[in-house]
């Protein structure tokens, strides 16, 4: 058996040098292999979330996407034309910071005059088995959401005087959720619908 | 070495040394993702992986490695595997990822795999290595298993997601929530002592 490295200066740096730039090489192998990959993912994952919160469109949403101004902030939109072109649904990638840990993320489809179509819940940290009653593969809870327009319905939950009445035991989330819906369809109504010429 | 110190070698992490239950080692992800079966054995699997792959190496390159910088190098090691795991489970399994994501980077502080990096990789050769690695990855990956599987009957009334209908309403939430992680290692871990007395009287 061979025996050990001793320690010197020069062999311990020069084998922490070694195994530092073999694995950053290996590193950016596999990140080059698998890029694309991520890529189709996170885009698969956003094409799917599209098609549930806008009725069937024939353009390509995520190409044609744009950034609109939001309370001194910027969200992402996206619309959904039908075939001869026209505009027949708007998602916008909407969020709040009043959830009940972190901030979540929502993607709200809206019909041009304003009616919720659909919304679903993207990306969040709330607590299993409460607040993630949110999310649609969880219950049907956000549909609720649905037909509404937020300028005649109130969509604040029911203990705030709205329309919407809260999951069980996590107000807060559900709170946050009409916050992240409210913050899309504000957006909606200053940013892109004058735009639109509707 | 003979036959059944090999064998021994693979079984020992399954009860008699089980990182988890017996050894107390890696609780932040035993605790953290085993709120469902299939999350705990997608962690299992993703630190068996790291586990049989560091240990692979670390043994290769034990004698080439000065023992004042043993530490960094096998955790640079270990975090290159995890790097790996992470690029790859988002690209190829996007589902577990969004589910695991946020306790995959995690694994390169996991004690368990350090741990056998330092006490057996560093001292063993690479087959005795890739067994105990395999060995401590499996029931790392069942008590994960069972935590999570305990957790999902009594929290959400099913198991790998298949509704039992055993509640007439969700299910116990607190086994989902943080307080049930405790409350169920703590049963498990008594019943594993338990057979772990046993099984040394016989």
């Amino acid at each position: 058996m061979a025996t050990k490295m001793k320690s010197t200066i020069l062999s311990m740096s020069l084998v922490l040098l070694v195994i530092a730039s073999l694995s950053s090489g290996l590193l950016a192998y596999v990140y080059s292999l698998t890029k694309d990959a991520i890529d189709l993912a996170n885009k698969q994952k956003k094409i799917e979330a599209l098609t549930q919160v806008m009725p069937e469109f024939y353009n390509s949403p995520i190409d044609e996407a744009y950034k609109i101004a939001s309370d001194g902030d910027s969200l992402n939109c996206y619309l959904g034309k039908d075939a001869n072109g026209e505009v027949i649904g708007i998602a916008i990638e909407t969020y709040t910071d009043k959830a009940f840990s972190g901030k979540f993320t929502v993607m709200v489809g809206l019909q041009p005059d304003g009616v919720i179509y659909n919304t679903i819940m993207l990306e969040h940290q709330e607590t299993p088995g409460l607040g993630d009653k949110a999310e649609k593969n969880k219950s049907d809870w956000s549909n609720q959401y649905n037909g509404k327009n937020p300028s005649t319905n109130n969509i604040a939950v029911t203990k705030d005087g709205g329309e919407i009445d809260g999951i069980t035991a996590a107000t807060i989330s559900s709170r946050a959720y009409s916050d992240a819906v409210q913050r899309a369809y504000n957006a909606y109504m200053n940013e892109v619908k004058p735009n639109l010429g509707l | 070495m003979s036959n059944t110190n090999k064998l021994s070698i693979l079984t020992k992490g399954f009860l008699k040394e089980n990182a988890v239950f017996v050894m107390l080692l890696g609780m932040c992800p035993a605790l953290g993702t085993t709120t469902s079966a299939v999350n705990g054995m997608g962690m299992g699997l993703a630190t068996m992986f790291v586990l049989v792959m560091s240990n692979i190496v670390v043994s290769l390159i034990k004698n080439l490695i000065p023992d004042k910088v043993r530490i960094p190098s096998y955790i640079v090691i270990i975090a290159t595997f995890v790097t790996i795991v992470d690029l790859s489970m988002h690209a190829y399994i996007p589902s577990l990822y969004k589910a695991l994501g946020l306790f995959i980077p995690l694994i390169v502080v996991n004690c368990v795999v350090l741990g056998r990096a330092e006490a057996f990789a560093s001292k063993n050769n690479v087959l005795d290595s890739i067994l105990d690695g395999l060995g401590m990855g499996l029931g790392f990956t069942l008590a994960l298993v069972i935590l999570g599987g305990v957790r999902e009957i009594l929290g959400s009334g099913s198991i790998f997601g298949i509704d039992l209908h055993i509640f007439p309403g969700d299910g116990m939430l607190v086994f989902v929530l943080a307080p049930g992680a405790f409350i169920a290692l703590g049963y498990i871990i008594a019943i594993t002592n338990k057979i772990n007395k046993k099984f040394q009287k016989a």
